[in-house]
């Protein structure tokens, strides 16, 4: 495993932040998600399916995010998941939250703002 | 490529997800997989090892199955349709039930028709009859506070409900506490001359407080005045909307304008609203106070008047019924030659409208819910057969995860949209078939300008087509829902369908037993009806030309003049080709109204009240008894020597007679007729059925009194010729000969019109019209019962044919005959058939004793009547049967055993 270097508890309080992150701009499927999460996080950051799809069907369920099966012609269909308005409303106080408690940590760690 | 499917579903396995939302979540995760696949491959890795790495990362060594049923375990029960979004609960889950069952019943186009005719007929026929029992009994006056208006009669030993004499309403209304105000009617006819046509007019008399007690305001100008309610008054009058609209075109300066009615001129004061239902006839209103006639101002007469009360608020029924009654005995006292032992009774206006017609309503009400019952065992069985078919579907539904209280919603989501679709074409058929029933039954009920469709009906309509809905679908649902999926998914399995068949089995028998009731009960409405056309009124009802008639103006003012335009008119008409005689008499028989006076025997003064007896009084011209081809049983009738100029005669009926002179000649004897005095005898007459063909015999003033016109004393002429009937004797067909009468009773003068011309064939068919109404009803669901039965049977054996195919061609194969093929089939229904006539033949018999009092001349358990219904059904139900099973002798033996 590659994701050593970052505490498994933090990866999960964030997780749902990267996720909605992530479908603000389109609707994208699981597989995308995971592939962009690794790409964007140079590697830092990994979800495997085990743990992407569960975490998927939560927010799905508390209506942040809506997935939907899209056929695309020669494939197999795919569900694609969209930010809900709902979604919209957490993802920005959530982004809120996490720049204060990121600020608060640098101010006591010294450690410089990203 | 490897089949991820597989692996992953194991790994979920545990979890017990609904079967839908497993294969949901395994299509996902296995497109991961093949993703992650296809790029490790890319990158070099081997088959094996690339596809390791991939369902490790799926599955993640049970991380996928714990992280899946915190997330999942919430929902796991419910049941997730595939591709549908699951939100929204219940109600959207009806949405998806309506659109499917939508889709379902239009994929089936003849069932659905068929099944929604049924229904239409039945909840068409319930809302038909619950329109007329929701504008007659159920629906309040169209007055303000209704409950409050009471209808008082004046009650006497004789009678419990007579008319009231106008010097005790005037002392009521004076003495009583209880009541805002009194208002008292009358009705009455007028002539109506000086605009064109004369037209004779059906009119009220009311007291100028009859319109303030009833709460009604005039649409146009006002109500009368004090001063035009009073003995000499200057004549007011107020017209109806119709009448205003229909002679007058809704002129609206029509206030001020004179009317002349009856030679005298009347000023129009005001308009009625358009909805006020009074009267059903009535054109206009003039003042009580106008009627200048000598009955009208003693106790001793009853003439008519009604008296309408509106309580004050708080004051029970209880309370003003018993302040009346002291204020009765009061006048009794004080009068005790008129109103000794005279009562008042009280009754709400509504119930006294309506009283008569409540049981027969109520019949019809009981008789339409057998109708219901029956359409909706026939749609019941209808879904039976199709739910057979469906197995299939709801074995894969059950399979995929639905649950079986999922499966029946769904159904009775079906059954419900059936019958609302009945109910649509239901409703139509209600519009139409009131209207209908209504025009063959004219008169036959009270308030029948208030029946209608309206929001109560329509919500009466939607409450029993929701109800039958789901009353007709539930033993299919539950036949369904409790489907094997195995079984039925087993092809060509020949369900076994045991409780199908006995449910079936059940719903032909009721169905069966339904039509029987209907069927007896209709037939002993028929019966009676019939029985009643034999009676023998007493006198020729055939040929027979009855019209009314308003003596010119100038004639009304002196009695030698009225008598001789009498004379004139009956020698005109006589002299119409075609009218073999002519005759006048104040009153008709069998036409609803009465004229009776006090009489007593000898010569003597008037014994005490309750000594004088009542008779049925006739004032007739010589040819009376010929033209209305009455019997002459001993003496003479009279002649036009029976003058003023002569003794005064009489002719009684010989149930007076007998009543009277019990085994004595009454030929020469003497008695005495209030007013007139005493008069002798000269000869008797058989007796009419003055009453009614069925009633007369029960009535309560049987004794017949004629008395000749051309006696009668100049001071009661004018009053005595007013409501002067003209009957005709005619050798052709009587309505023929309308427009010739009309001409020669028109006279020189011209303004001497005819009016309310009926022929006597008419008037006995009118006499019983609320019966034939109720006979017509019957039949009509008895028919549709007949019909819906037979279609039931039909079905339901065509389909056992259908079933027994194998076993009736293996049977052919071992020699059946076709005869014997065919008993084998009837059997079988007419086993079913004859269970259900059984039941309901015992319940004929116990549910008909409550139509007793509709009966005339048959008893409810009429051998005769049961005997035919049940021969009658019998043949239905064979002739039903007998088609399939003709069917079922052309099976081929080789090709019914080769279909498995």
């Amino acid at each position: 495993m590659e994701d050593h270097a970052i505490d498994r508890e933090w990866k999960k309080g964030s997780a749902e932040l990267l996720l909605l992150s992530l479908l603000e701009a389109l609707p994208r499927h699981g597989y995308e998600i995971s592939k962009l999460i690794e790409q964007r996080s140079q590697g830092a950051l990994r979800f495997h399916a085990a743990s992407l799809y569960p975490l998927l069907y939560r927010l799905e369920k508390r209506g942040w995010i809506q997935g939907r099966w899209v056929e695309k012609s020669g494939q197999r269909r795919r569900r694609y998941y969209r930010l809900t308005s709902q979604g919209r409303k957490i993802l920005a106080s959530q982004r809120q939250g996490w720049q204060t408690f990121v600020e608060a940590i640098s101010r006591i760690t010294g450690v410089e703002n990203a | 490529m490897p089949d991820w499917n597989e692996p992953i579903r194991k790994q979920l396995a545990n979890l017990k997800l609904a079967p839908a939302r497993e294969a949901e979540i395994v299509e996902e995760l296995a497109q991961h997989a093949e993703d992650r696949y296809r790029e490790l491959r890319n990158e070099g890795a081997t088959e094996a090892e690339a596809r390791r790495i991939a369902l490790e990362e799926v599955g993640g060594h049970e991380l996928l199955a714990r992280e899946l049923r915190a997330v999942e375990r919430t929902d796991a029960a419910e049941p997730v349709v595939l591709g549908a979004g699951n939100k929204g609960g219940v109600l959207a889950g009806l949405g998806q039930d309506l659109r499917y069952g939508f889709r379902t019943l239009r994929k089936a186009p003849g069932f659905t028709v068929i099944a929604m005719l049924a229904l239409a007929l039945g909840i068409g026929a319930n809302t038909a009859i619950f329109s007329v029992v929701n504008g007659v009994l159920l629906r309040p006056l169209a007055y303000p506070d209704p409950g409050r208006l009471l209808q008082i009669w004046e009650s006497t030993s004789e009678f419990r409900e007579a008319s009231v004499a106008y010097p005790n309403y005037l002392d009521w209304r004076r003495e009583s506490r209880s009541f805002t105000d009194m208002g008292a009617y009358r009705s009455d006819d007028f002539n109506f001359t000086g605009a064109g046509e004369p037209e004779h007019l059906s009119a009220k008399y009311v007291s100028g407080s009859l319109f303030p007690v009833l709460g009604v305001i005039p649409m146009l100008g006002r109500n009368f005045l004090p001063e035009e309610d009073r003995q000499g008054g200057a004549c007011a009058v107020m017209l109806s909307y119709g009448f205003w609209k229909g002679r007058f075109g809704g002129d609206p300066n029509i206030l001020g304008k004179a009317l002349t009615l009856n030679a005298v001129r009347c000023a129009v004061t005001g308009v009625l609203p358009d909805d006020f239902r009074f009267s059903e006839n009535a054109k206009v209103y003039v003042p009580i106070e106008q009627w200048n006639s000598v009955e009208f101002r003693t106790r001793e007469e009853h003439a008519g008047l009604g008296v309408l009360g509106r309580l004050k608020p708080g004051v029970t029924i209880e309370a003003a019924q018993a302040e009346m009654a002291s204020i009765c005995r009061a006048l009794g006292r004080q009068y005790p030659k008129t109103n000794a032992g005279h009562g008042a009774k009280l009754v709400r206006m509504k119930d006294d409208m309506v009283q008569n017609i409540r049981p027969t309503l109520l019949l019809l009400v009981g008789a339409v819910g057998f109708v219901l019952i029956i359409a909706c065992a026939n749609v019941a069985n209808l879904l039976l057969a199709r739910s057979t078919a469906r197995r299939r579907e709801f074995a894969i539904r059950t399979a995929l995860g639905a649950e079986r209280a999922r499966v029946v919603r769904q159904l009775l989501t079906e059954s419900v949209l059936l019958s609302l679709g009945g109910a649509t074409v239901g409703l139509l058929l209600a519009r139409w078939g009131t209207s209908l029933v209504l025009a063959a039954a004219p008169g036959s009920l009270p308030r029948s300008g208030e029946i209608g469709i309206d929001p109560y009906v329509m919500l009466f309509t939607l409450a029993i087509s929701i109800a039958t809905g789901v009353l007709f679908g539930l033993a299919p649902a539950f036949h369904s829902a409790n489907a094997n999926p195995q079984e039925s998914l087993k092809e060509g399995a020949r369900g076994a369908g045991g409780g199908r068949h006995r449910a079936e089995g059940v719903f032909v028998a009721v169905e069966m037993g339904l039509a029987v009731i209907l069927l007896a009960g209709a037939g002993l409405m028929m019966q009676s009806v019939w029985r009643l056309w034999q009676v023998d009124p007493g006198f020729n009802t055939r040929n027979i030309l009855t019209s009314e008639v308003a003596l010119s103006p100038q004639v009304m003012a002196s009695p030698p003049a009225i008598r001789l335009a009498y004379q004139q008119l009956l020698g005109r008409v006589a002299a119409v080709p075609g009218v073999h005689s002519a005759a006048i008499t104040s009153v008709l028989p069998l036409s609803e109204s009465d004229s009776e006076i006090s009489f007593w025997p000898g010569t003597g003064p008037q014994p005490p009240q309750d000594r004088t007896m009542l008779t049925m009084f006739y004032i007739v011209t010589p040819d009376y008894p010929g033209v209305m081809q009455i019997p002459l049983k001993r003496g003479r009738f009279f002649t036009d020597r029976d003058n003023l100029a002569s003794p005064p005669v009489a002719v009684i009926d010989e149930v007076l007679a007998r009543h009277i002179f019990p085994g004595q000649d009454p030929i020469g004897r003497q008695i005495s007729l209030i007013v007139l005095g005493p008069v002798q005898i000269v000869g008797v007459v058989g007796h009419v059925k003055h009453w009614g063909l069925d009633s007369d015999d029960t009535a309560k003033t049987r004794d017949q009194v004629y008395f000749p016109v051309w006696q009668v004393p100049d001071k009661f002429m004018s009053e005595a010729v007013a409501g002067l009937v003209l009957t005709l004797r005619t050798r052709l067909e009587p309505l023929s000969l309308v427009p010739a009468v009309r001409a020669q009773v028109a006279g020189p003068t011209r303004d001497q019109p005819i009016y309310a011309v009926r022929t006597m064939e008419q008037i006995i068919s009118s006499s019983l019209a609320e019966r034939r109404f109720t006979t017509l009803v019957l039949i009509i669901f008895a028919a549709a019962a007949l019909l819906l039965a037979a279609v039931g049977i039909y079905g339901v054996m065509s389909y056992a044919v259908t079933r027994r195919v194998h076993e009736l061609g293996i049977r052919a194969a071992l020699g059946a005959s076709r005869g014997e093929l065919v008993g084998l089939v009837l059997r079988q229904g007419m086993k079913l058939a004859a269970i259900g006539m059984a039941a309901g033949l015992a319940a004929a018999l116990a549910l008909t004793r409550f139509m007793a009092n509709l009966l005339y001349g048959v008893r409810p358990a009429d051998p005769l009547t049961l005997l035919a219904v049940t021969l009658l059904l019998g043949a239905i139900a064979l002739l039903a049967c007998y088609i399939p099973a003709r069917r079922a002798t052309v099976v081929d033996p080789v090709i019914a055993l080769r279909c498995e």
